[in-house]
């Protein structure tokens, strides 16, 4: 039997999802008896696939054309169907990232095989992969199993370790497909970087803000403390709607749905939809001045008390800790 | 410009979840429902790109008789017919794209608009699903839309940026929060709505791929630590922030 890890990278560099991703298939893998086979697919991606080796990947298949640099919904899922196909592939794993969402619904289709999207958990049961996922905005957490016979999941990011690299080699194979320029609809034509911030679903530290902070000017201090961290800066929904924060930094049901190993909560009292956005956070911090404000129920930490007098000495602190 | 739009009737965001007697759903009493917030979204850009242009723009929902009060609330911001396919059978996401791409087929649109997930099962598979069952292009997460003259330029979101992307119609749109800010229906809207039409259609079972073996409530955490009240638990808070949990 044969597990297949896709492996995400962009501008020929492994996203870390990709050794989250292959880590993860390795032990359904081991469980089911299977061999791993990692998959990548890119303009130049050949130098770097022997990295998946020292994540578990036995042997790693590199699809590589120019053209496929930019990623193409309908031309990645040609190829990684194919592979999977050519491999005879039963269960599939894919980030839950941006480009693993949009990819993977394609390729259930090609492979008429049920999908389960956003997984925080996998094991073996039964002699077959079963999953954990979030429901209702993290509200239920859902045990599924797949019952067509090509079974596909995909892994949020930031919750499965990818752990360290050993010291594994994997067995690397060139594939073609033939794409031809049908193949490459809805194409990328650019790539807009959020001018340097650091994105809330890729960060380790978020530093959040919330209404209790007054006005927009006030996120200075908690865009001071994220610099002290090198933490992004998240933002509750009501902050996002008054028009303080853009809507990228948005954290919660109709925001983004992160997994920081610490999340510093600020003048935000914890509703349900935006807990929902970061519960699966390794740590939390809470500071309000609210003692019973809902986020204190979910912090590991908490201060209760003024945040415009907290934060700014957190940043001190931090600053004299960490020796900036 | 034949626009559709593919809406779900979901229990809205204040939904205390409670398990129902099986274990493997929500206990629906006293759930109140909602138009899915990101398929709003959706209907807002319909209803835009009705208006840059002419044409009529169709919702489309699969459940049961419940889903036309979603249906209503989108007729009421002012799209022109609803179409209500009835099947109460469990179904997944695959079934629930089937039945919409059958009708899709059937009603060739210039272009498809959904939201990019229901926030009930936060599946985000039926835009994506629906386009490859039509062998129509994508475009996933959209945070704008420029169309014009059969073509599409779309900025998506991804990982510390955006994605500008470019496609010719027919196309699958999820909608992405930011994409637009919906209209509350007008009084007349709301009144007009009572009159448009809701086509019934049944459509056939498909049962699921993904079977839910059990669903739970996350288990509650451990009471954290109250540090303190003021700015000189800082010292202590880094301290157990450093030693204790060692995140910094």
């Amino acid at each position: 039997m044969k597990i297949i890890a896709f492996a995400e990278q962009r501008n020929n560099q492994f996203k870390k999802t990709a050794f989250e991703v292959v880590r993860a298939a390795k032990t359904i893998a081991d469980g089911l008896s299977a061999e791993l086979v990692g998959v990548v697919i890119g303009g130049n991606v050949s130098p770097i696939a022997g990295e998946l080796g020292k994540y578990g990947a036995s042997r790693v298949i590199v699809v590589e054309d120019s053209r496929l640099q930019h990623y193409s919904t309908t031309a990645y899922a040609k190829v990684l169907a194919e592979v999977a196909q050519q491999e005879s592939g039963q269960v599939i794993f894919l980030p839950a990232s941006s480009l693993g969402k949009d990819l993977a619904p394609r390729v259930a289709v090609k492979l008429n095989a049920g999908l389960a999207t956003d997984c925080t958990a996998v094991r073996v049961e039964n002699g077959e992969c079963v999953a954990t996922r979030p429901v209702y905005a993290g509200k239920g957490l859902a045990d599924v199993r797949i019952t067509s016979p090509v079974k596909i999941f995909s892994l949020r990011p930031n919750v499965f370790s990818a752990g360290a690299p050993s010291g594994g080699t994997a067995t690397i194979e060139g594939k073609n497909v033939v794409l031809t320029e049908a193949d490459f609809t809805a194409a990328v034509k650019e790539v807009k970087a959020s001018g340097g911030k650091k994105d809330v679903a890729e960060a380790d530290i978020i530093v959040s803000g919330g209404r209790g902070l007054k006005g927009p000017e006030h996120f200075a201090m908690i865009e001071e403390l994220a610099s002290t961290l090198k933490a992004a800066v998240g933002a509750s929904r009501a902050v996002v709607d008054a028009g303080w924060r853009p809507h990228e930094e948005q954290v919660g049901q109709t925001g983004k749905t992160v997994a920081p190993t610490l999340y510093i909560a600020v003048a935000i009292s914890g509703a349900v939809q935006h807990l929902a956005g970061m519960s699966s956070s390794k740590y939390i911090v809470a500071i309000n001045k609210d003692k019973d404000a809902p986020i204190f129920s979910i912090a590991d930490y908490g201060i209760v008390g003024d945040a415009f007098e907290i934060v700014p000495a957190f940043s001190a602190e931090l600053k004299k800790v960490l020796g900036k | 410009m034949k626009i559709l739009v593919f809406v779900n009737h979901v229990p809205d965001t204040e939904t205390k979840v409670k398990i129902s007697a099986d274990g493997k759903t929500i206990d629906p009493a006293g759930v109140n429902y909602m138009l899915n917030p990101y398929d709003e979204i959706a209907v807002e850009e319909g209803l835009k790109l009705r208006e840059k242009s002419t044409g009529e723009v169709v919702v489309v929902s699969l459940g049961t008789d419940a889903n036309k009060e979603t249906l209503r609330k989108a007729l009421a911001m002012g799209c022109d017919k609803a179409v209500a396919l009835k099947d109460s059978s469990p179904r997944d996401s695959f079934g629930v794209a089937r039945a919409l791409a059958d009708y899709a087929k059937e009603y060739s649109p210039d272009i498809i608009l959904c939201g990019k997930q229901s926030i009930d099962y936060d599946d985000a598979q039926v835009g994506g699903m629906v386009a490859e069952m039509l062998g129509l292009p994508s475009i996933s997460v959209v945070v704008k839309l420029d169309v014009a003259d059969g073509a599409i330029v779309a900025e998506r979101e991804i990982e510390g940026g955006h994605e500008i992307v470019h496609s010719k119609l027919p196309a699958v749109i999820s909608a992405q929060k930011g994409l637009n800010q919906p209209r509350y229906p007008s009084l007349k809207g709301i009144m007009d709505a009572k009159r448009k039409p809701i086509e019934e259609r049944v459509v056939a079972a498909i049962p699921p791929r993904v079977e839910v073996l059990a669903m739970k409530k996350p288990s509650p955490k451990p009471p954290g630590k109250i540090v303190g009240t003021d700015a000189s638990a800082i010292p202590e808070l880094v301290r157990l922030l450093h030693e204790e949990a060692k995140v910094i």
